[in-house]
């Protein structure tokens, strides 16, 4: 079985498709999260490939469903963070030889195929579908649903992965060299770090409104407050602590207005959960949480950066896209869980969806009202990657267990937990899905 | 400020090739007349393939900052900080190219001015563009 990459056709790009036409036939069951860690230990146990299988065994458990039941994996092959084994670096044979291989050594390793997986999970006797999801679990949540709802797979798994090497992000490899090839150095002589686009797309926001990064800080702060409530996330396992609005502000800048929190940090980790269809998940263990709709972005700038002209006409679009399909409005939004890996982009895409009606340039003011779990207007109750490290799984975590009743500390409590929506990464370009706790 | 080295590929050639004559050229498409930066395989409006490099004045404004306090790229860690502009092209100020700004000092960037292009050497001998700003 070779597994083919989701075709564009799976996406819902475009405005005016009205309703999905899966519209709550399509559920998330089971949840599974492996533990995570800062960096590889080099360990066997502890590689890319050992914590999927973790992940996908706890989702399939979490779900109470056979593993024979299961006929659908969809997995996102790239797991890097910015790390990469480089070029001529020994291969680690004994992390290698403890698993079955496919013919790429560093499958399980610095990437994942579903061939590799299926090899090493031989309880996953009945699976017959595969597709890669590429990118972030957002996709393959797309992927997955429509897969699900087209009758392509009954029983799915989703995994998406992450594995973080020693070395500092992205200063490896070409970055570390004294030249660089002719088309990539049009762009990147500059030396740009990751969160570079955002500040700029941040700074012009401030400029045109009126706002400053110091407002930013309500939201920092409540985002790791509900990380820390997030048992399977990395600072609620590793460093509970919480940040406090002079800790933000102090700390030192990466690409101003970036400063180090508004960047996630990299970690090892994985996520996974387990679909089926509306009608099979009513006798699996947990609650079903139905899916409204997908919905995605593939707009891409005009040149180097995004303005903030082409991030507001697109989250605008976005957010026209997910109501569409779902047939819902922002009134029914119970709670939002869109994307924070870079923090100040966050305030984009809650304008866009014009999420408790606030509009563009306002996101920063409602940042200092009552954003909390408790309150009735909660923002990213999964803490996001602010709170929890980069995965850009918890935001879909969250949506289901919020749904589910089942996030425990974490639970909003200000608002009936009926309708969420989560997705990203970015505001130009990005997927996303509406998660309801009733399929009507 | 020394950037990395450039080493020229076919594809990237023309655009290497008239730096070093201190001409600024841009892709553009031939069936829709659209200028594109950065360069790709074929026009990202029409898709057409026939794409030919355009000499432009090399006259732009600044459009937005940051600045950089911790540059992934080795040779650029020791002038940290430094400012990372970007320049909107006169001809059409959808095309952005990227600065460092020589001569303006750290956080100090006058967002909106003119400049005009430059053409300072990499740790190769390459001219690479670069913007200053100039009085209107």
């Amino acid at each position: 079985m070779s597994t083919p990459t989701a075709p564009d056709a799976i996406y819902r790009n475009d405005e005016g498709l009205g309703i999905w036409e899966h519209r709550g036939k399509v559920a998330a069951v089971g949840v599974g999260h492996a533990p995570t860690s800062r960096r590889w230990d080099g360990r066997p146990e502890t590689c890319v490939g050992a914590i999927t299988i973790d992940a996908l065994r706890k989702a399939i458990d979490d779900a109470g469903v056979a593993p024979n039941q299961i006929d659908g994996l969809v997995v996102v092959p790239v797991t890097t963070t910015g790390a990469f084994w480089e070029q001529g670096k020994p291969l680690p044979m004994d992390v290698i030889q403890s698993f079955n291989q496919t013919d790429d050594p560093l499958d399980g390793v610095a990437k994942l195929s579903a061939e590799w997986l299926l090899a090493n999970m031989p309880e996953l006797t009945n699976v017959q579908f595969t597709m890669y999801g590429p990118g972030c679990m957002s996709n393959a949540l797309n992927v997955t649903a429509q897969a699900v709802g087209d009758g392509l797979t009954h029983t799915c798994l989703v995994v998406k992965s992450w594995h973080n090497f020693e070395g500092r992000y992205y200063q490896g490899g070409a970055n570390a060299g004294d030249a660089i090839p002719g088309t990539p150095a049009i762009t990147q002589l500059w030396g740009g770090p990751a969160s570079y686009s955002t500040a700029l797309q941040f700074a012009e926001y401030c400029r045109k409104y009126g706002k400053n990064h110091e407002m930013m800080a309500p939201f920092m702060e409540n985002s790791r407050r509900n990380g820390l409530m997030f048992p399977e996330g990395y600072w609620a396992q590793h460093r509970p602590e919480k940040l406090l609005p002079e800790d933000y502000l102090a700390s030192r800048w990466i690409a101003k207005p970036a400063n180090l929190f508004d960047n996630d940090i990299p970690i090892m980790m994985s996520g996974a959960y387990l679909f089926s269809t509306s009608e099979r998940a009513q006798d699996m263990k947990q609650k079903p949480v139905y899916i409204l709709n997908h919905a995605s972005s593939n707009t891409r700038p005009r040149s180097l950066l995004p303005t903030l002209d082409e991030v507001e006409a697109d989250t605008a679009r976005t957010a026209r896209k997910i109501y569409e399909g779902a047939g819902i409005t922002a009134d029914d939004l119970s709670f939002e869980n869109m994307y924070d890996g870079f923090s100040l982009f966050h305030q984009f895409h809650l304008e866009g969806l014009g999420y408790r009606g606030i509009k563009f340039g306002e996101a920063l003011d409602f940042y200092q009202t009552d954003i909390s779990i408790e309150g009735p207007n909660p923002v990213s109750p999964s803490g996001g990657n602010v709170g929890s490290g980069r995965s850009r799984v918890w935001m879909h975590t969250d949506c289901i267990q919020q749904l589910q009743g089942r996030a425990g500390p974490r639970q909003v409590t200000g608002v009936k937990p009926e309708v969420g929506v989560s997705g990203g990464p970015m505001p130009l370009g990005g997927n996303f899905t509406v998660w309801s706790a009733s399929p009507d | 400020m020394t950037k990395q080295g450039v080493e020229p590929d076919s594809f990237s050639q023309p655009f290497w090739d008239a730096a070093n004559e201190k001409r600024l050229v841009i892709q553009s498409c031939v069936d829709c007349d659209i200028l594109q930066h950065p360069p790709t395989d074929t026009c990202r409006d029409c898709d057409s393939d026939a794409l030919e490099w355009k000499q432009v004045s090399g006259r732009g404004k600044i459009y937005n900052y940051g600045v950089v306090h911790d540059c992934p790229v080795r040779l650029l860690q020791q002038d940290q900080p430094f400012n990372l502009a970007v320049i909107m092209l006169d001809e059409d100020p959808g095309i952005q190219m990227y600065s460092h700004l020589p001569g303006v000092p750290v956080d100090d960037v006058p967002v909106g001015a003119a400049v005009e292009v430059i053409f300072e050497p990499s740790a190769n001998g390459q001219l690479v563009p670069e913007w200053r700003v100039i009085d209107e």
